[in-house]
């Protein structure tokens, strides 16, 4: 047993590095923190770089333009990219969409759909989730009736993450409730301009607008648009919800994270003494280094088990819940850190004026962080799936 | 032994109450926190006509003469309302700081103001190095003839926008951190060489950092004596920090109440999620939280009422126990509501940053913890 690179895998980590170091610059880093379409075209920016070098759709089939990295190279890469504080790609359409379109689409689909989100061409967003179908997504009522070579959609999805940016939204929906629920659901791609769809802002409490309600009235989808078959959908989607759990851990994110606080720990004073000083401050936080380090090995361990080409399994569940509760105590730890200024909101001032650098990020950061224990599957909901298919309860 | 508040403290508890059922729905307070002032102005005059702004003070000064225990029966109702407007900064910090003054002249000329609404004051102790430690103080106050001259930055003062008045402290002897030479200055927001600049926090106050330069203060506007205001400092700090954790009181009651009623809604699963055994276990939690939290929060008060000797250590474990409780019906709360926990139309994430404000003001739960230790080992 052990975790030693080899020379090829060390070379490949020069390589990250160095492309990294070339292409992710601070101007970058200053714009995709920015706000709507600064933030939209420099997160685009930054995917056409990775999907330059090839390395944009690490997990995709080589021959649609994925890469096909080992377990430990994409470890390296995804290590490598947190600790430079770059971001990962937006999900919804590398991620998500996806590898249900590779996996159980047509081949003119393929065609259609894979190239762009490559090239970032198409937004996508999810719409699974309703007002009645949270934790229990098979109880989603949003219908689609067949009317010729169309189906007619109505109903409403709710929490769409970037549907303000979207060009198409990957839908389930309801096509058959006489039997089992879960075996009346049709999985969709939809575009977002069709006639009849609306969207609705939703504020949330950080601020910070990710959150949309999408509605549909009357609105056609050609059946060309249908993934696999009708009534199958949830198989398709349910093969995506591992996938989801595993990325929601976010453990390299986590490491940055930890690394920027202990840095920010020595800046800030208590009585004219560094808080690294502090050995409560000093505890809490190797508390969650611990854990993490531990993470990192279970992560690793789902990883290596999954190099066999299946997909992770239910230790995913694990790597989420454990990966959530460390993210919310790093957020903590930023709040704790930044005292009174953890409850600044920058408007005309900014942290120049008000004195303080990292207290509005920290809040942002901390009000957000209370949805990863809820989205993705709730943690409760990871609790029931560990407890009945782990355990055998 | 009596656990029960006096007729007149129901009284005026229930007109608290009342006031947030018919004046404080969720969209009033919102427009209230987002004007100019950061409050209402018609609000502080119904305070004034109720009588809530004499509370503290003697009546002597035309005051109602209330102490821990009428405070503490205000204060949970407005956590309950999540009223902004700034009763603490105004009547219990700044009005607090007179009281302790022993300064009749500067009581005769601003204690009537307060009482009447027509005076906002604020308390202006932080620093930006400060943190929690109220003796870190490097703004300084040179003497020149019969006057001071300050100058420094005070930052992040509760109700620094709107307050025409702010008792400053500020050095005039001794390093940055020592108890022992520090002085309170009242100033006038209008007078020269004072520069405002004010921002939100989240939990909807608006706040001011102060820039004093060259300040011209008059010895006669000293509360209490020169060098030795920490003492004045602290027992004011004491007192509100009671007010604070009593008004967290009364937003932890209503989160947990909240909480259980939307559990009791929200179906998934063709069942109410009030019950899933999993849930209910987290909400007897935030039941016991939110019970404890109460009782060491009477436990401070009696301490109050009797000055007992050991009010610091009842007051440190209050500010402990109210952070690390709040924090934990807080993240229930937005939890046990799900998705809909993160929307701003919800008042649940309000309440939760209400909470977050009063765990950090005056020190969070690990800065009372330290003292706590501190007081218990000497
Ligand atoms: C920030 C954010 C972004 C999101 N983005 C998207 C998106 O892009 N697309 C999309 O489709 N959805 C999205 N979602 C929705 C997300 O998937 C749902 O919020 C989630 O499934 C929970 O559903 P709910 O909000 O209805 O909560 P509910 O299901 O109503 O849950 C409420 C509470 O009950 C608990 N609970 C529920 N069932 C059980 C049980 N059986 N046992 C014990 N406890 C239980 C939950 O854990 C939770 O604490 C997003 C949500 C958030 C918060």
């Amino acid at each position: 047993m052990n975790i030693t690179f080899s020379a090829e895998e060390l070379a490949f980590r020069d390589e990250v590095r160095a492309f990294l170091s070339e292409n992710w610059t601070e101007d970058l880093a200053t714009r995709i923190r920015g706000l709507d379409d600064e933030f939209k075209a420099a997160q685009i920016e930054w995917q056409n770089k990775l999907n330059d070098k090839g390395w944009l759709a690490p997990g995709w089939p080589v021959e649609q333009g994925g890469v096909d990295w080992s377990v430990t190279e994409n470890f390296i890469f995804e290590t490598e990219r947190s600790l430079a504080g770059a971001p990962d790609v937006v999900p919804f359409g590398l991620k998500m969409v996806a590898p249900v379109i590779y996996g159980f689409g047509s081949d003119e689909q393929k065609k259609r759909f894979l190239p762009r989100i490559l090239k970032s061409e198409d937004w996508w967003c999810q719409g699974y989730s309703e007002p009645g179908a949270g934790s229990d997504l098979a109880a989603l009522k949003t219908k689609a009736e067949l009317d010729g070579d169309d189906y007619i959609v109505n109903g409403a999805k709710v929490w769409t993450t970037y549907a303000q940016y979207s060009d198409w939204i990957f839908c389930l929906v309801r096509t058959d409730s006489s039997g089992k629920r879960q075996d009346g659901i049709t999985f969709l791609l939809i575009d977002m301009k069709s006639p009849g769809i609306t969207v609705n802002k939703i504020s949330s409490i950080d601020d910070h607008h990710s959150l949309n309600e999408v509605v549909f009235e009357d609105v056609r989808v050609p059946v060309a648009n249908r993934i696999g078959e009708q009534d199958k959908g949830w198989t398709y989607a349910k093969a995506l919800l591992a996938h989801e759990r595993t990325s929601i851990a976010a453990v390299a994110d986590s490491k940055r994270r930890l690394r920027e606080l202990r840095k920010l720990l020595a800046q800030e004073v208590s009585g004219g003494r560094p808080l690294s000083e502090d050995t409560q401050f000093q505890n809490r936080l190797s508390n969650t280094e611990i854990e993490l380090m531990a993470l990192e090995f279970t992560e690793l361990r789902v990883l290596a088990s999954t190099a066999d080409g299946k997909g992770p399994g239910v230790e995913s569940s694990l790597l989420k819940i454990k990966g959530t509760e460390i993210q919310q105590a790093i957020q903590q730890m930023y709040m704790d850190l930044a005292g009174y200024y953890s409850g600044v909101i920058h408007g005309e001032e900014t942290a120049e004026t008000i004195g303080h650098a990292f207290g509005h990020d920290a809040r942002q950061a901390y009000m957000y962080g209370r949805a990863a224990t809820i989205y993705g599957g709730s943690n409760e909901v990871q609790k029931n799936i560990t407890a009945k298919y782990v355990l055998g309860l | 032994m009596n656990f029960n508040l006096s007729e007149e403290q129901n009284m005026l508890k229930d007109s608290v109450t009342r006031f947030v059922q018919d004046e404080y729905d969720f969209e009033s307070r919102r427009a209230n926190a987002a004007s100019d002032l950061g409050f209402n102005p018609k609000n502080w005059q119904t305070f004034a006509d109720l009588g809530w702004l004499s509370i503290p003070f003697d009546e002597a000064h035309g005051g109602f003469g209330g102490g821990a225990t009428d405070v503490m029966a205000v204060m949970e109702e407005m956590g309950k309302g999540l009223v902004v407007e700034p009763f603490i900064a105004t009547v219990l910090m700044f009005g607090g700081l007179l009281n302790k003054s022993g300064n009749a002249a500067l009581q005769d000329a601003n204690i009537e103001k307060v009482i009447d609404g027509s005076l906002q004051g604020a308390f202006a102790y932080l620093e930006r190095q400060s943190r929690f430690e109220l003796a870190d103080v490097k703004t300084t106050a040179k003497a020149d003839g019969n006057d001071f001259l300050l100058n420094g930055e005070k930052t992040v003062v509760s109700n620094g926008a709107a307050a025409n008045k702010v008792v400053v402290s500020a050095r005039t002897s001794g390093g940055q951190c020592d108890e022992a030479g520090i002085t309170l200055f009242l100033i006038d927001t209008d007078a020269a060489g004072v520069e405002r600049t004010s921002y939100r926090l989240m939990d909807g106050q608006l706040v001011a950092n102060i820039k004093l330069t060259d300040v011209r203060v008059a010895a006669d506007q000293v509360l209490g004596d020169v060098d030795n205001g920490y003492s004045i400092i602290e027992a004011v700090v004491a007192d509100v920090t009671i007010a604070l954790c009593a008004e967290a009181l009364g937003i932890m009651q209503k989160l947990t109440t909240t909480t259980i009623e939307y559990t009791k809604t929200r179906q998934q699963f063709g069942v109410a999620i009030s019950s899933f055994q999993a849930l209910q276990h987290r909400m007897v939690d935030m039941f016991m939280a939110g019970e404890q939290a109460k009782s060491i929060l009477y436990r401070a008060v009696c301490a109050a009422e009797s000055g007992a000797d050991d009010l610091a250590k009842n007051i440190a474990a209050l500010k402990v126990m109210t952070g690390r409780n709040g924090k934990l019906i807080g993240d229930e709360a937005i939890q046990l509501h799900g998705g809909m926990g993160l929307t701003d139309e919800l008042d649940v994430g309000h309440y939760v940053k209400r909470l977050m404000m009063i765990n950090t003001t005056f020190g969070d739960a690990d800065f009372q913890q330290k003292k706590f230790n501190q007081l218990s080992h000497t």
